[in-house]
C-alpha cells in the first residue's frame, strides 16, 4: 500500500485536516446554496450550536485529562428540569431557581469528579453509571411529566436563550464568552499546564508533585459548570422541557471534541479546536438542509466525517495512510 | 497463593453470588412490599426473566468477545433496529410477493446479512484506518441511527404475519424463543471462545497485541471477524424479539449498546481486554434484569430503576478496586 | 571455529526510515555453536538489525543468508519457520494465557472446526519445559509467573522450533544471580547443539564470561569483530564510541558538610526493614543491589509515593512525615525516577513545560504562566547540561535517551533541592552522554548538594559514590567507603553474603 508523503502538499493538507476539511466544506455548501453563506444564515447555526458548543467546551477539559464525560447529556436534562421547576416555586423564584440549579449541578460534577479523580475509577464505566442515575434522578425529581413555564410574559428568564444584545444573541454571546475565558484557562493558567499533564502522563504528573487527582475533579467541575450553563440556555429558550431534552447529547458533543482534534487518551486538544468541531458539526447540518436533503442524512454525512477527520490525522502521524496492522 | 485463589474465585464468581444476594433480597422484600401475591421466585417469573434477558443478553455476549479483543462497539443498538426495519419491511416487498410465508426465513436472512454487513463496515474501518474501535463505532452508531430514521422518518415500521409470531411465541419447556435463542448463542460462542484458536487468539491480542502480532497471528482479519460477529447477533436478537412484535420503531435499540456494556463489564471483563467470559456476561446480564424485575415487584417505578442500576455500576468499580489493592506497598500514584 | 558453513549472513543490510539511516549497509556472520555478542551504544542499530533479522522489518537493500541460503522473512513467522528466534527485552507474552498456549502462539495444534487440540498441546510443551528443568507446568497461567520465569517461557519457545539462531536482547537485565546461571546453562546447551547465538547486552562482564566474538555497531554501520579471548573492555569501548570511556574509580577527596538527610529504621512491609543511614551535603551515596534489592523502593518511600510502615525520617536534623510528591518537593527532596519515559516526562509534550512541570504554580505573572521566565529556566538547564534539541519547542518524545533523561535531571535541579535523588541515571543512555551525566553528578556533590545514586551497574557506581551502601533483599548488608570498595566484596555483600562468611 502507498506511503503518504507526509511532506508533501498532501501530507501537509493532511495535517492541517480538519481545518481544511471545514473550509472545503463551507466552499463547497455555498456553492451549492448561495443561501448558506448568508449572514443570517451563518449567525442561526452559531446560535443554535451555542447549546452543544458549550458542553463541549467543559468536556474538552475532562478529555484532555485524559477520561469521557458520557453524563453531560442527562446532567443537561437534570439542569434544565431543575430550574424550570424552582422557577415555577414561589419560593424560590427565577434567581435562586438559577443559582440552586448551578449548585446542585456541580455537586453532581462533583460526585463524577470524585468517584473518577480521587477514587481513580474508570470514567467511562462512572459516567455511565451517572447517565443512568442522573437520568432516574430527574425522572424522580418531575415525576415523569415535562416541565413549563407557566406566565411566560411576567419573567426575564427568556433572556438567557432569546434575548439578544448588540444584535447579537445571548447565546452565542455566552458561548463566546465561555470559550474565551475557559481557552485563556487552559492554555495560559497554570491550572491548565497541569491537565496537560495529567492527561498526557499522569504517573508522570504525579512524580512531578501535581495533584492530580484535584486536576481530575476539577476538570468534572468544569463540565458540570458548562452543563449547568446549558441547560439554562436551554430552559430559558423554550420556557419548557421535556425531560429527555438532553438525552443523545454526550454523543454529539463527544463527536464535536473528537472532530475538533483532541486525542481520547488525553493530553492534547484546544478550547479553539473544540469551538471549530461544533461549528463544523453545525455547519454539516445547515449545509445538508439548505441543499435540500432530509434531516437525518446529517448523522450519516457526520459519521463519515469523523472517520474520515480521525484517519486523516492519524495517517499524518504515523507517516503512512493505511494502517500497518497486519 | 491460597489468598489469592481465595481472591480469584471471589472476583470471578463474584457477579453469582451478587445474583444470590438478589433473588434472597427480593423474594424476602417482596413478600412484604410486592402488589402481587405470587412470589418473586416463581418459576414463570423466572423464565420471563430470561426471555426478558434476550435483547440486550445476545448482543452483550458479542460485545464479550469484542472487549476481550480490547475493543468496544457503540453501534450495535443502531444496527439491531435497522436488522429489525429490514426484516419486517422486507416482507412486504413486490419482489417476495409470491413467496407467501416462504418469506419469513428471507426476511430473517437478509436482517442477518444486514447485521453482518454493518459489522463488517465497522471491522474493515478499524482495521484499514487504526482509528480507535471507540471512535468508529460512535460515528457509526450515528451514521447506522441517521439511515434507521431515513428509512421511514419517526413512524414505526410494522408487518404482522402471524405464522412468524405463532413461530416465534412457541415455547419448548416453558421457554420462549427469545430465551433459546440467547442460552444458544452463549453456549456457542462460549465454546468458541474456550476451545478454538480463534477464541484463544482473541485473549492473545486484547492481552498483548504485539505479541499476537510477532506469532503472526493475522490480527486485522480476526478483529474484523469479531465486529461481524456482534453484528450477526445483533440482528440475531433483533429477529428473535421483532419477530414477535412485529412493530418497530425508530428509536429502538437506544442505549443497548450501554446496557450490554454494563452486563460484560459487571460479569468480570476487562474494558482494556485479554481478560473475561461469556459465562459472566451471562451473569451479568441477568443480575442487571433481576435488578429490574425486582424493583418493580416490590414497587418501584422505572425511574427509581435506572437509579439504582447507575448507583450499583459504581458500587461493582468500586469492589472491584477494593479486591485489587495490593495494601501498603502499592505506590500511591 | 572449523570452516564450517556460516548459520547466518548478513550481507549489506541497508534499512531506512525517514530521515534515518539506521542501518548501513551491515554484514554480520554467525558460526554454528557460537556465542556471538553484538554490542553498540542506543541508536547504533543494533535492535533494528535484529528486526530485520527476526522478520519485524524487510531490510531496503541486502541479503539474509541462512546457511548459505538465501532467505526472505516476511514476518515473525517466517522468520521462525527459518530456524531464527528472537528473544525480546520487553516480554512479549499474553499474560491471561497459559505458558503452553503461549509457547504455540499463532500455531495452536488443531482439530476439526478450528477446535484446539489440547492433550497435542500440552504433552509437546511439557516436553520442552522439561528440557529446561523448569519449576512450573504447561497449564501454568503465565502472569502468575515471576519474571525469570517468564523468561524461561520465551526462551521455551525457541526450542519449539529447530532452531539455526536464537536472539537474545539483554536477557539478564531482570534476573538474580542464581537465574542467570540457569540461563547460561540454557546458552550452553543450545551452543552444544550447534545454534548460533547472538547476544545482545551492555553488561561487559558477561559477554566476556560468556561469549566467543564481538561484533561492534556505530551510528548504524558495522565497525568490526574481535575474538573476545583476545580482546578487553577498553578495546571494544573504543570501537563502541571511538574513545575510552574513564571509568575509573572515584578517588577525589571529599568535603562533607552538615547532614542533610538522615533515615532510622526505616522499614516498608516486606519491601525494605531496618533502614538506617545518613547523607551529607557534599557527599554522593550510593546504593547497590540487585533487582528486587528494595533501593528504589526506599527512594519512592523518601518521595512520598509510599508510606513507611516503621521508622523515622530527619531532614537538616528534623523529624518529617513525607505523605506525597508535592511533600516531599515542598521540603526539598528531588526524586529523578527509574523510568523517564514513564515517570520522568510527559512525552507529548516540549522541552520548557516538561523542565517547569513541578513549579509551574510558581512561575506566574498574575494569573497566567509567565512563560518568559519558563524559557529562561530552560535555557540555563540547556546550557549547563548540554542538551541537544532544536528549541525549547521540541516535544520531548522526539529527543534521544540521553537528551531526555538530561531533561529530567535539568527539571529536578531546577528546584534547588536539598537532597537529590537519581534512580538508574544512565540507564539505556549512549556512552557520551553516559559521562556527561557521571560528571555532573560529582560536579553536583561538589557544589554542596547531598546526591543519592541508585545503580545497577558497578562500574558506574564504583565511578561517581564516595559511599556505598550494598542492599539485598530489602536490607542494607554494608556500607563502604570509595577506599576500601573492591569489585569482589561488593559482589558479595549484595549478593546476600555477610562480611564474616566465607
Amino acid at each position: 500500500m502507498p506511503e503518504l508523503n507526509m511532506k508533501s502538499l498532501g501530507g501537509f493538507l493532511a495535517r492541517q485536516g480538519i481545518l481544511v476539511a471545514f473550509i472545503v466544506f463551507m466552499i463547497g455548501f455555498a456553492l451549492w446554496n448561495p443561501r448558506f453563506i448568508d449572514p443570517d444564515n451563518l449567525f442561526g447555526v452559531v446560535r443554535s450550536s451555542a447549546i452543544l458548543g458549550v458542553m463541549a467546551l467543559g468536556v474538552t477539559f475532562v478529555v484532555i485529562g485524559g477520561n469521557l464525560d458520557l453524563s453531560v447529556g442527562s446532567m443537561m436534562s437534570f439542569s434544565a428540569i431543575v430550574v424550570l421547576d424552582l422557577h415555577e416555586n414561589p419560593a424560590f423564584g427565577p434567581a435562586l431557581a438559577i443559582l440552586a440549579m448551578f449548585a446542585l449541578t456541580l455537586c453532581l460534577g462533583a460526585i463524577n469528579g470524585y468517584l473518577i479523580g480521587y477514587l481513580r475509577l474508570n470514567s467511562l464505566i462512572v459516567t455511565l453509571g451517572m447517565l443512568s442515575a442522573i437520568h432516574g434522578l430527574t425522572l424522580t425529581y418531575s415525576g415523569g411529566q415535562n416541565m413549563d413555564i407557566a406566565n411566560q410574559s411576567a419573567t426575564w428568564f427568556d433572556v438567557f436563550g432569546r434575548g439578544t444584545a448588540m444584535g447579537i444573541p445571548i447565546p452565542v454571546l455566552i458561548f463566546g464568552l465561555l470559550a474565551a475565558v475557559l481557552g485563556i484557562l487552559l492554555s495560559k493558567t497554570p491550572f491548565g499546564r497541569k491537565v496537560y499533564a495529567v492527561g498526557g502522563n499522569g504517573t508522570a504528573a504525579t512524580f512531578s508533585g501535581i495533584p492530580r487527582a484535584r486536576v481530575v475533579f476539577l476538570t468534572y467541575m468544569i463540565s458540570a459548570f458548562c452543563v449547568a450553563t446549558a441547560g439554562l440556555i436551554q430552559a430559558s429558550r423554550t420556557m419548557g422541557a421535556q425531560n429527555t431534552v438532553g438525552q443523545g447529547l454526550e454523543l454529539e458533543v463527544l463527536a464535536a471534541v473528537i472532530l475538533g482534534g483532541a486525542s481520547l487518551l488525553g493530553g492534547s486538544g484546544t478550547v479553539f479546536k473544540t469551538v471549530i468541531g461544533v461549528l463544523i458539526l453545525g455547519f454539516i447540518q445547515n449545509g445538508l438542509l439548505l441543499a435540500g436533503l432530509e434531516f437525518y442524512v446529517q448523522f450519516v454525512v457526520t459519521w463519515v466525517i469523523i472517520i474520515l477527520a480521525v484517519w486523516l490525522d492519524i495517517a499524518a502521524k504515523r507517516g503512512r495512510l493505511l494502517s500497518p496492522i497486519a | 497463593m491460597h489468598k489469592d485463589r481465595l481472591k480469584n474465585t471471589l472476583k470471578h464468581g463474584a457477579i453469582w453470588g451478587f445474583i444470590v444476594l438478589e433473588l434472597i433480597f427480593f423474594s424476602v422484600a417482596g413478600e412484604f412490599l410486592s402488589l402481587s401475591d405470587r412470589a418473586f421466585m416463581d418459576v414463570d417469573n423466572m423464565l420471563l426473566l430470561l426471555k426478558q434477558s434476550a435483547p440486550i443478553g445476545i448482543i452483550a455476549v458479542g460485545m464479550t468477545v469484542i472487549m476481550i479483543n480490547g475493543n468496544i462497539d457503540l453501534s450495535v443498538g443502531a444496527i439491531f433496529a435497522l436488522a429489525a426495519i429490514v426484516m419486517l419491511d422486507s416482507m412486504t416487498w413486490p419482489v417476495f410477493a409470491g413467496l407467501g410465508d416462504g418469506v419469513i426465513p428471507v426476511s430473517w436472512l437478509l436482517a442477518l446479512l444486514t447485521g453482518c454487513a454493518l459489522g463488517l463496515i465497522n471491522g474493515f474501518v478499524v482495521w484499514k484506518t487504526g482509528v480507535d474501535a471507540f471512535i468508529v463505532t460512535l460515528g457509526a452508531m450515528l451514521g447506522y441511527r441517521g439511515l434507521v430514521f431515513m428509512y421511514n422518518g419517526e413512524q414505526p415500521t410494522y408487518h404482522l404475519n402471524w405464522t412468524m409470531v405463532d413461530f416465534a411465541e412457541a415455547d419448548i419447556l416453558g421457554l420462549e424463543s427469545p430465551a433459546i435463542v440467547f442460552l444458544a448463542t452463549v453456549l456457542v460462542v462460549w465454546l468458541v471462545m474456550t476451545r478454538t484458536v480463534h477464541g484463544r487468539n482473541a485473549y492473545a491480542i486484547g492481552d498483548n497485541r504485539d505479541a499476537a502480532v510477532n506469532a503472526g497471528i493475522r490480527v486485522g482479519p480476526h478483529i474484523v471477524m469479531n465486529f461481524v460477529l456482534i453484528g450477526f447477533l445483533a440482528a440475531l436478537s433483533a429477529v428473535a424479539f421483532y419477530s414477535a412484535s412485529g412493530s418497530v420503531n425508530p428509536n429502538d435499540g437506544m442505549l443497548f449498546e450501554l446496557w450490554a456494556i454494563t452486563a460484560v463489564v459487571l460479569g468480570g471483563t476487562k474494558l482494556t481486554g485479554g481478560r473475561g467470559s461469556v459465562i459472566g456476561t451471562l451473569g451479568g446480564v441477568i443480575a442487571i434484569q433481576i435488578l429490574r424485575k425486582g424493583l418493580g415487584h416490590i414497587g418501584a417505578d422505572s425511574e427509581t430503576v435506572n437509579l439504582v442500576i447507575g448507583t450499583i455500576l459504581i458500587l461493582v468499580l468500586l469492589l472491584d478496586r477494593q479486591l485489587n489493592r495490593k495494601g501498603a506497598e502499592e505506590l500511591k500514584v | 571455529m572449523t570452516d564450517q558453513t556460516p548459520a547466518l549472513r548478513l550481507e549489506g543490510i541497508v534499512k531506512t526510515f525517514p530521515g534515518v539511516r539506521a542501518l548501513d549497509g551491515v554484514s554480520f556472520t554467525v558460526m554454528p555453536g557460537e556465542v556471538h555478542a553484538l554490542m553498540g551504544e542506543n541508536g547504533a542499530g543494533k535492535s533494528t538489525l535484529m528486526k530485520v533479522l527476526g522478520g519485524i522489518y524487510q531490510p531496503d537493500e541486502g541479503s539474509i543468508l541462512i546457511a548459505e541460503r538465501e532467505t526472505v522473512m516476511a514476518n515473525p513467522l517466517e522468520a521462525k519457520a527459518n530456524g531464527v528466534m528472537f528473544i525480546h527485552q520487553e516480554l512479549s507474552l499474553a499474560e491471561e494465557l497459559s505458558v503452553a498456549e503461549n509457547i504455540y502462539l499463532g500455531e495452536l495444534p488443531t482439530k476439526s472446526f478450528g477446535r484446539v487440540d489440547w492433550e497435542t498441546l500440552y504433552s509437546r510443551t511439557d516436553a520442552i519445559l522439561e528440557k529446561l528443568k523448569v519449576g512450573f507446568n504447561a497449564r501454568t497461567i503465565v502472569g502468575d509467573l515471576s519474571i525469570a520465569n517468564q523468561q524461561m517461557v520465551e526462551i521455551a519457545r525457541a526450542l519449539t522450533v529447530d532452531a539455526k539462531a536464537v536472539i537474545f536482547d539483554e536477557p539478564t537485565a531482570s534476573l538474580t544471580d542464581s537465574e542467570k546461571v540457569v540461563l547460561f546453562d540454557v546458552i550452553t546447551d543450545l551452543k552444544a547443539q550447534g545454534v548460533g547465538i547472538i547476544y545482545i547486552s551492555h553488561r561487559m562482564e558477561e559477554i566476556f564470561k560468556m561469549t566467543d566474538r564481538i561484533s561492534v555497531l556505530r551510528d548504524g554501520e558495522y565497525r568490526g569483530t574481535l575474538n573476545t579471548r583476545d580482546t578487553n573492555e577498553d578495546e571494544v569501548t573504543q570501537l563502541m564510541i571511538g574513545r575510552s570511556l574513564d571509568l575509573s574509580r572515584n578517588t577525589a577527596p571529599v568535603k562533607l558538610g552538615p547532614v542533610a538527610l538522615r533515615v532510622e529504621g526505616l522499614a516498608c512491609g516486606h519491601l525494605f526493614e531496618d533502614v538506617s543511614f545518613e547523607v551529607h551535603e557534599g557527599e554522593v551515596l550510593g546504593f547497590y543491589g540487585l533487582v528486587g534489592a528494595g533501593r528504589t523502593e526506599i527512594a519512592e518511600t523518601l518521595f512520598g509515593l509510599r508510606t513507611p510502615t516503621s521508622g523515622r525520617i530527619f531532614l537538616k536534623g528534623e523529624e518529617v512525615a513525607i505523605k506525597s510528591p508535592i511533600d516531599a518537593i515542598a521540603k526539598g527532596i528531588s526524586l529523578v525516577p527509574e523510568s523517564r519515559k514513564e515517570q520522568g516526562l510527559v512525552l507529548g509534550m516540549n522541552c520548557r513545560d516538561n523542565i517547569t512541570l513541578p513549579q509551574v504554580s510558581d512561575l506566574r505573572a498574575g494569573p497566567f504562566v509567565a512563560e518568559g521566565a519558563e524559557i529562561s529556566i530552560y535555557d540555563q538547564y540547556r546550557d549547563r547540561l548540554e542538551i541537544k534539541a532544536p528549541s525549547w519547542k521540541s516535544i520531548v518524545g522526539n529527543l534521544s535517551g540521553g537528551n531526555q533523561q538530561k531533561i529530567v535531571i535539568g527539571k529536578w535541579l531546577s528546584m534547588r533541592p536539598e537532597v537529590l535523588i537519581v534512580d538508574e541515571p544512565t540507564r539505556g543512555i549512549d556512552v557520551g552522554s553516559k559521562s556527561e551525566i557521571h560528571n555532573l553528578l560529582r560536579d553536583l556533590a561538589h557544589q554542596g548538594y547531598a546526591v543519592i545514586v541508585i545503580s545497577s551497574e558497578m562500574p558506574e557506581v564504583l565511578h561517581v559514590s564516595d559511599r556505598i551502601l550494598a542492599m539485598y533483599s530489602g536490607r542494607i548488608m554494608r556500607e563502604f567507603s570509595a577506599a576500601e570498595v573492591t569489585e569482589d566484596n561488593l559482589i558479595q555483600a549484595i549478593s546476600g553474603i555477610t562480611g564474616d562468611a566465607a
